[in-house]
This record gives C-alpha cells, sequence and structure tokens, in this order.
C-alpha cells in the first residue's frame, strides 16, 4: 500500500505521457486515476498510523553503500510524513480532476498531465525519505517539475521568464541545502535521520571553524536548512520567484501553494527540528525571517491588482507565519496551520482559476466585478476561502492561526513578543486584502469591457467538484484535527517524529491575545466593505496622498529591481564579457574556427597547384623523375 | 678532322630528347606541338639505341629501333586521331584552353 502511493503517481506520469497517442481523455482520465487512488491510500495509511499506530520504514532498495556509509530508497510512515502525504495527495487529485475541467482548451493536455503527476511523485518522495539524500533528489524533482509547469505555456515569453527565475531562486536555496547536508555528513558521518537526530544533542556545543570564522556546528547546519527551505518556501530575499510563478496556469499554481511546492521549506525545518531546537540562534534567525516575510507580503498584496499574485502574496504570507511558528519552537502548529492552509488556499486558487476561465483569462481584478449571482457556486467557495484564510471564528485558518500567534506569545522571548504583535497586524492586513479581492471581484459594478456579463456563467462539473471538497476541509479541517495536532496529547500523536524541547505553558496566555485577532478579522470585514465598495472616493483620496507607500508596495519593495541591479545586470555583463571576448574571440577563433579557417586556406593553395594544364603535370613528373633518379644515382 | 665518336652522338640524342621535353612544357600553343615533341624524344632515344649498337657490335639495338619506330608510327596515329576527335568536340586545339582537370 505504501509502495502504491508512492509510485501510482510515477506511473501516472509514465502513462500519462505515453497515452498523448490515445488521446487526451485516456491520458486525463489514467493520470487523475492514479492519483486519486493514491489519495485514498494515503488517507487509509494515515488512518492506520491514528488509529493502529501502524508505522514503519519501507526499505525499497539500497542505494549508497561506501564503508559504514548507507543510503536507501525507502518509504519512512510516520506521523509527520503520513500527514504530509494526505495534504499532497489530495490536493494533487483535487487538482488532477480540476484540470480536466480548467484546460479544455489547451492543446497539450497529456504532457500537462503528466507533469502535474510527476510533481506529485517528486513531493512524495521527498516526504517519506527517510534521509537527507532520497530527501535532496526530491527537493530537485520539485524543482524541475515546477519549472516544467510554471512554463508550460512556453511560447509566452513571460512564462518562460518566470520558469528561470524559479529555477534559479531555487538553486540558491538548494546551494544552501546541499552545503547543510555536507556538513551533516562530515561531522556526523551519517545521512540517515534517526542516526543524525539522535547524534545531534552531542555536538550542540561543537565550535567548528567556517571560512575563518568560529561557529556552531548546529547552528550553521542549521542556518543552511534554513537557506534550502527558504528557497523552496519562497522567503524573505528569496520569495521573488513566488508571484512570476502565477505564470503558469492555475491549477499548478494551487499545487505549488497548496501542496507540493512551498510546503517543502516548512517540512524540512519541522523534520529537522531535531537539529533546529539545538540552536536558538537559528531559531530566532527563521522566526525573524519568517514574521518578515509574514508582514512584508501582506503588504504587497494589498495593492496588488493581478488575482493570482494577490493569492500568491498571501500564501507567502502565511508560510511566513508557519515559519515563525516553527521559529518560535512550536512545529507542531507550524505543520497544522500547513494542514489547514492546504484546504483554503488550493480552494482560493481554484476558485480564482474559475473566475479566471469564465472571465476568459481575464486576471486583473479592476477589470471584474459583480459576479456573484452569474457565478454563486465559486462566489461561495471564495467566500469560505477567504473567510479560512483570514482566521474567521470556528473555520479552519481560524485554530491554526490564532494558535500560532499564541505559542509565539508564549515561547515568552523579545522575539516572541514581536512575532505576536506582527502575527496581529498581518491577520489584519490579511483580511483587509483577501476582501479587497472578494469585494473588487464579487460585488461593485461590472467593470469589463471585453466580455459582455450575460456570457458569463459558472464553471462545470469537474471544476466545482473540486471546489465544493476544498470547501468542506476548509470549514472543517481546523475543528476537527486541532485537539490531534496541537491539542493536549499532540504529544502522543507527533511521538517522536517532532523534537521540542521547550515547555509551552497555556496558563501564562492573556485573555486578550485570544481575542483580538478573531476581532480584527470580524471588524475588517465591513471595513473593507466601506474601503473598497462604499466609499472609494476616499480610497482614491489615500492613495494620492501616500503616493509613495502605494508606489512602494505596488512594485513590492523594489525588490525585482534591486536583485536586477545588485545580481542580474553584473553577472549578465560577466556573462556577455565570457561569451563575447572569452568564447567567440578566445576559444572560438582559434579552436574550431580557427583550424577550419586554417585547413581552408591550405587547401585553396594546394587546389591552385592543379592547373589542368597538361605540361605542368608533365613538368612535375620530369621533375620529380629526375630527383629520383639522382637520388638513386648518388646513392 | 675530328673524329666523331660515340660521345658525340650521345650528346646529339640528348640535345634531341631536351629539345623534345623542353617542347612539352614551354609549348602553349598548339596539341600537336606537343605529340612532335613526343616523337623528338622516342627519336632521340633511337638515337642511343644505334649509338650504341653500333659501339657494342650488336645488332639487338638497332633491331629494336625498327620496333620503336612501329611503335611510334602506331602512336602518332592514335595521337592524331585523339586530337581530330578532340577538335572536332571542343573546335580548339590550343593548349591553354585545355584545363579540364583543374581543381
Amino acid at each position: 500500500m505504501e509502495y502504491a502511493v508512492i509510485f501510482l503517481p510515477l506511473l501516472g506520469t509514465i502513462i500519462g505521457y505515453l497515452s498523448k497517442y490515445f488521446g487526451d481523455i485516456a491520458s486525463q482520465l489514467l493520470t487523475t486515476l492514479t492519483v486519486c487512488v493514491a489519495a485514498i491510500l494515503s488517507l487509509v495509511i494515515f488512518y492506520n498510523g491514528l488509529v493502529y499506530d501502524n508505522y514503519g520504514n519501507y526499505i525499497i532498495f539500497e542505494w549508497i553503500k561506501s564503508g559504514d556509509f548507507q543510503i536507501n530508497w525507502s518509504i519512512n510512515i510516520d506521523p509527520l510524513s503520513s500527514i504530509m502525504l494526505v495534504v499532497v495527495t489530495l490536493v494533487s487529485a483535487l487538482v488532477h480532476i480540476y484540470s480536466i475541467g480548467y484546460m479544455s482548451h489547451d492543446p497539450f493536455k497529456p504532457r500537462f498531465m503528466s507533469y502535474l503527476s510527476l510533481f506529485t511523485f517528486a513531493m512524495l518522495v521527498l516526504v517519506v525519505s527517510d534521509n537527507f539524500i532520497q530527501l535532496f533528489f526530491g527537493w530537485e524533482g520539485v524543482g524541475l517539475s515546477s519549472y516544467l509547469l510554471i512554463g508550460f505555456w512556453y511560447k509566452k515569453e513571460s512564462a518562460n521568464k518566470a520558469a528561470i527565475k524559479a529555477f534559479l531562486i531555487n538553486r540558491i536555496g538548494d546551494f544552501g541545502l546541499a552545503i547543510g547536508i555536507f556538513l551533516i555528513f562530515f561531522y556526523f558521518g551519517t545521512l540517515n535521520y534517526n542516526e543524525v537526530f539522535q547524534l545531534a544533542s552531542n555536538f550542540s556545543e561543537k565550535e567548528i571553524n567556517f571560512l575563518g570564522l568560529e561557529a556552531n556546528l548546529i547552528t550553521l547546519i542549521s542556518l543552511f536548512l534554513f537557506i534550502g527551505a527558504m528557497g523552496k518556501s519562497a522567503q524573505f530575499f528569496l520569495h521573488t520567484w513566488l508571484p512570476d510563478a502565477m505564470e503558469g496556469p492555475t491549477p499548478v499554481s494551487a499545487l505549488i501553494h497548496a501542496a507540493t511546492m512551498v510546503t517543502a521549506g516548512v517540512f524540512l525545518v519541522v523534520r529537522c527540528s531535531p537539529i533546529f531546537e539545538y540552536s536558538q540562534f537559528a531559531l530566532n534567525i527563521v522566526t525573524i525571517i519568517g514574521m518578515t516575510t509574514a508582514f512584508f507580503a501582506a503588504t504587497v498584496a494589498i495593492v496588488q491588482n493581478d488575482i493570482k499574485k494577490i493569492i500568491a502574496y498571501s500564501t507567502c504570507s502565511q508560510l511566513g507565519y508557519m515559519f515563525f511558528a516553527a521559529g518560535v519552537g512550536a512545529y507542531n502548529v507550524a505543520m497544522f496551520h500547513l494542514f489547514t492552509h492546504a484546504f483554503f488556499k488550493a480552494l482560493l486558487f481554484l476558485g480564482s482559476g474559475s473566475v479566471i476561465h469564465s472571465m476568459n483569462d481575464e486576471q486583473d481584478i479592476r477589470n471584474m466585478g459583480d459576479l456573484w449571482k452569474k457565478m454563486p457556486f465559486t462566489w461561495i467557495a471564495m467566500i469560505v476561502g477567504t473567510l479560512a484564510l483570514t482566521g474567521f471564528p470556528l473555520l479552519s485558518g481560524y485554530y491554526s492561526k490564532d494558535a500560532i500567534i499564541e505559542y509565539a506569545y508564549l515561547s515568552q522571548s523579545s522575539i516572541g513578543y514581536i512575532a505576536t504583535a506582527v502575527g496581529i497586524i498581518t491577520a489584519l492586513l490579511t483580511a483587509i486584502y483577501s476582501w479587497r479581492l472578494i469585494f473588487k471581484t464579487f460585488h461593485g459594478k461590472f467593470n469589463n469591457k471585453n466580455i459582455s456579463k450575460s456570457k458569463i456563467k459558472e464553471s462545470g462539473l469537474s471544476i466545482t467538484i473540486p471546489l465544493g471538497i476544498l470547501i468542506l476541509g476548509s470549514i472543517f479541517s481546523g475543528y476537527i484535527f486541532k485537539d490531534l495536532l496541537i491539542g493536549k496529547t499532540n504529544q502522543e500523536f507527533w511521538g517522536s517524529s517532532i523534537l521540542i524541547l521547550k515547555d509551552f505553558d497555556h496558563s501564562l496566555i492573556p485573555l486578550w491575545i485570544l481575542y483580538i485577532t478573531p476581532l480584527i478579522v470580524v471588524l475588517a470585514i465591513p471595513f473593507s466593505y466601506y474601503l473598497f465598495i462604499k466609499n472609494q472616493k476616499y480610497l482614491d483620496q489615500l492613495i494620492f496622498n501616500n503616493k509613495k507607500i502605494y508606489k512602494f508596495l505596488l512594485n513590492k519593495w523594489y525588490f525585482d529591481e534591486a536583485y536586477e541591479a545588485i545580481f542580474v545586470k553584473p553577472v549578465q555583463k560577466l556573462g556577455s564579457f565570457f561569451w563575447k571576448s572569452g568564447d567567440q574571440k578566445t576559444i572560438d577563433r582559434y579552436g574550431p574556427d580557427g583550424i577550419s579557417r586554417l585547413i581552408r586556406n591550405i587547401s585553396y593553395k594546394v587546389s591552385k597547384f592543379q592547373t589542368g594544364y597538361l605540361f605542368d603535370y608533365a613538368f612535375v613528373m620530369l621533375l620529380g623523375f629526375s630527383i629520383l633518379l639522382t637520388f638513386l644515382i648518388i646513392k | 678532322m675530328i673524329e666523331i665518336g660515340l660521345g658525340h652522338y650521345l650528346t646529339f640524342g640528348a640535345i634531341i630528347f631536351s629539345i623534345g621535353t623542353l617542347g612539352i612544357f614551354l609549348n602553349r600553343k598548339n596539341v600537336i606541338v606537343i605529340l612532335m615533341s613526343v616523337e623528338l624524344i622516342l627519336l632521340a632515344v633511337n638515337i642511343n639505341l644505334v649509338s650504341f649498337s653500333i659501339y657494342l657490335q650488336d645488332i639487338t639495338g638497332q633491331i629494336f629501333t625498327m620496333l620503336i619506330l612501329t611503335v611510334a608510327a602506331a602512336e602518332a596515329a592514335i595521337g592524331l586521331a585523339i586530337i581530330v576527335s578532340y577538335y572536332r568536340n571542343r573546335g580548339s586545339v590550343r593548349v591553354e584552353e585545355i584545363n579540364e582537370m583543374k581543381g
């Protein structure tokens, strides 16, 4: 069963790609079927683990063996990986179903479905690994498939650029991860999770010399692993690829954001909690980066106009929440937020995809409005997603987000208190930008000139069914799983898969912390309604008065421009120097081009020798004969 | 009076041979001249053969000369035939224009 979960998506990838010879329907059905079966099986695995404590490490075969060093291909089922299996396969299955409807006009369906399955497979390999090497394999596989999918519409130049950008920025993160793994191997001598995590506490005091700096080994490893996580999970400084990744088809965005790609970073940090726990410094960095990202992305999301970009930045922001939850030591809460986030983020993306699909690929919310009567089901789905995202009481986001803020406060450090404040402010910003999206898209005046309002209609069944399932998930996943994942008995569930050294004392929490976030979130709804529907003049005035701040936010804090100036331009110059001067003018000139020119010149001269005149040949013949004769006589 | 001996004959043959050879190289005008030069070379060879035949008192050389003359006649006939056919094809027997073998 465990094997089936992992390898069915791979099977789907292969037959999905090959079945392009049998038509689109075959490949869509086959890939969707395999992933759906995998989703059901992973639910069974999760249930078995939960009820019968049925965990284990299934070794597929030995991969690397060199002396004492041994790496296996394995399927490691523990509480952490089983819950990730559920998230990944479930969202992926829904996205597969959704894609059948969404990509109905696309000529390359088999390729698309095959890539989706590959993406799922890579993520599953990453999740069930029992060592860092297999994790790295999955990590790179995820990077590759994201590249393929973001650049799926390869005829669009912007899609190609976005794909390359995602790939390159992920390389930076992968580089950090690779160095982290090297360090672990060098000092620990093993890369299997169990052995590494057992050894971690022994090394907690060890100082090493790294690039001339004395540093704590565990801190260093944690930081490098975190750089890897930052790249994949689009954290501050390495986040720029995520909004651009919206160039891909919407199902891909949903998959990247909800299940397969960005959660890998959070998963890595949680998985490596036995290492992170021994370095307070690294945890503080994680917290700081996390809350910076949460705040930054939320501010940017407020002014964006592209429906998908708003949601993309909101993912960025929510990932920030997960990271600072992990940073204050509440790994289980981070996982819980990842779990609930997967549902409502997939819901939001698929809902926005439904809108985009009905509006003939219109993505600018300024060109929408008043759609709620035309697309009631999508409207409900988006409302539920938004309520869950903002943390409206009793929906899934409420439990996880409030828990994060609560745990940040309970960590009782100054960074924890700052994180609490940032978390509350970001929750407010989240509510504002989410409701702005809803009001601009579904309410107000209809603003689109290209498509008449009467033509807009609700999307088909293959789009609404996944939305329906996700609505249920978004509403109930928080309530049902909160006791299990972060409740009083959560230690029993997580077992040894997460290590938390700190003790959180829940009696210390002041009541206002618990109530302020839901209150803010609820109040934000009428506030946004006033701002974005009732009194738009006031909003325009606000923008006009704070033009600089508005521009600053609209241009995403000028990150792209800064990177362009600092990294891209010099590298481009260096590259073109090596290309033009190094390669073309030196190597080509004296290498292949030079030799070919030399040979051409020589043969040209030799061919001159061939005059065609009989007497010349005769003369040469005679000359040769004379020389031969002379030689023979002298000898 | 100087006595005409073997040396003179050989020198004479060599001169004729050289004229024949040079005729081939220096002639830029007419293919027939080349043919004539080839004849000259053959004659030079004949002179040598006859000279040695007399000098060595051996009749073989002279018989061989007769053979060569016959072959030369045949060769001249064939050569002329080729030239005629060439002329019919190309309308000219100028050596400068015969450079089909040019690379």
